[in-house]
């Protein structure tokens, strides 16, 4: 039973660091973390999931405003990016702000090309994070499953 | 004949502190992310603060009973310690705000903290300049709510210590009239 619990361990804190190793995550994700304890341990999954949902909204909302080139709304598409960028800064989305900041420069000099490809791409990312953190979430059940703790993890 | 000095001419308040409840700093927070949001109630929270969350800043004016509605019941009951608002929101901004707290003389001596991504000094001077307690930097930092946190109990500790140092004077005042009387 112990072997279980340690061996599951292992697995989550290699893939935890392995998602800061890649770039997925920076130290705001470890701070999230650091607010997560027994009497709120869904506290991590429901901000992410919040984001995720906020993701999906204003990435629709600035497809609409960028789908006809001769009529770009690209005060809303900045207004987007912005949010985008803040709340992403907040979770320790690493990935998806990098773009957020690419994106908001192809918005200042109003570059639709260049907005259709940041959107694109902010889509993939965020929707690559959430499966990388369900997967991490599943292991975190698992070992509560088993009767373990999750591990503190130390990245540095 | 000595004058019998009544209760009610010493006029000595008994309500030493503003605080929520011992040690419970209530804070408003106000951000229109819901992201940030969630993020920001559970900060305080850990910090042993009293939270309560709105969306904007009309929200927050509607709570304070600041929104121009004839309802100022109940709101000499309201005791918020601390506003945290995030500068960029629709609508009202939090630096707009910020100048109708500080115009408003039932809430004006209450700290105001500003959140923005963005760090831009001008902005930052702005905010100061209008009255601003702090201004955080996004996203905030446990460390910054303990800061602000621990500045403020030592804010209250003060006026607690002045409070009873004025008692203390005040007592020793009616002491040393009631010698004068000789009684």
């Amino acid at each position: 039973m112990n072997t279980v619990v340690a061996k599951l361990q292992r697995q989550f804190q290699d893939y935890l660091v392995s998602l800061y190793q890649q770039g997925f995550l920076d130290n705001q994700f470890t701070e999230l973390r650091k607010l997560q304890d027994e009497g709120t341990p869904d506290f991590v999954a429901e901000v992410v999931s919040l984001f995720f949902d906020d993701c999906s909204k204003l990435i629709n909302s600035m497809s609409r405003s960028l789908e006809r080139p001769e009529n770009v709304d690209f005060k809303q598409v900045d207004s987007g990016v912005h949010q985008l960028k803040g709340s992403s800064s907040s979770v320790g989305a690493r990935r998806v702000k990098n773009v957020c900041i690419s994106f908001k420069e192809c918005c200042d000099v109003q570059n639709r090309e260049g907005c259709l490809r940041c959107l694109q791409q902010v889509d993939y990312e965020y929707k690559m994070l959430k499966t990388k953190l369900q997967d991490l979430f599943n292991l975190e059940q698992q070992i509560v499953q088993a009767g373990g703790a999750i591990p503190q993890v130390n990245i540095n | 004949m000595a004058e019998v000095m009544r209760s009610e001419t010493l006029n000595i308040s008994n309500n030493t502190s503003s605080l929520a409840s011992p040690e419970l700093l209530h804070v408003l927070a106000v951000d229109d992310s819901i992201v940030d949001r969630k993020f920001i109630e559970r900060l305080l929270r850990v910090s042993s603060c009293k939270v309560t969350v709105v969306d904007s800043a009309t929200r927050a004016l509607q709570y304070l009973g600041l929104d121009g509605d004839n309802n100022s019941v109940g709101f000499e009951d309201l005791k918020i310690n601390l506003i945290m608002t995030d500068y960029s929101m629709p609508g009202m901004t939090g630096y707009e705000l910020l100048k109708k707290i500080k115009e408003s003389s039932a809430f004006r001596e209450i700290p105001v903290v500003i959140m923005s991504s963005e760090n831009i000094l001008p902005r930052i001077d702005r905010c100061l300049e209008e009255g601003a307690e702090d201004f955080l930097l996004k996203p905030v930092k446990l460390a910054d709510v303990k800061r602000l946190r621990d500045s403020l109990l030592k804010a209250e500790e003060r006026v607690f210590k002045n409070i009873m140092h004025k008692r203390e004077l005040e007592a020793n005042d009616i002491f040393s009239q009631l010698k004068r009387a000789k009684i």
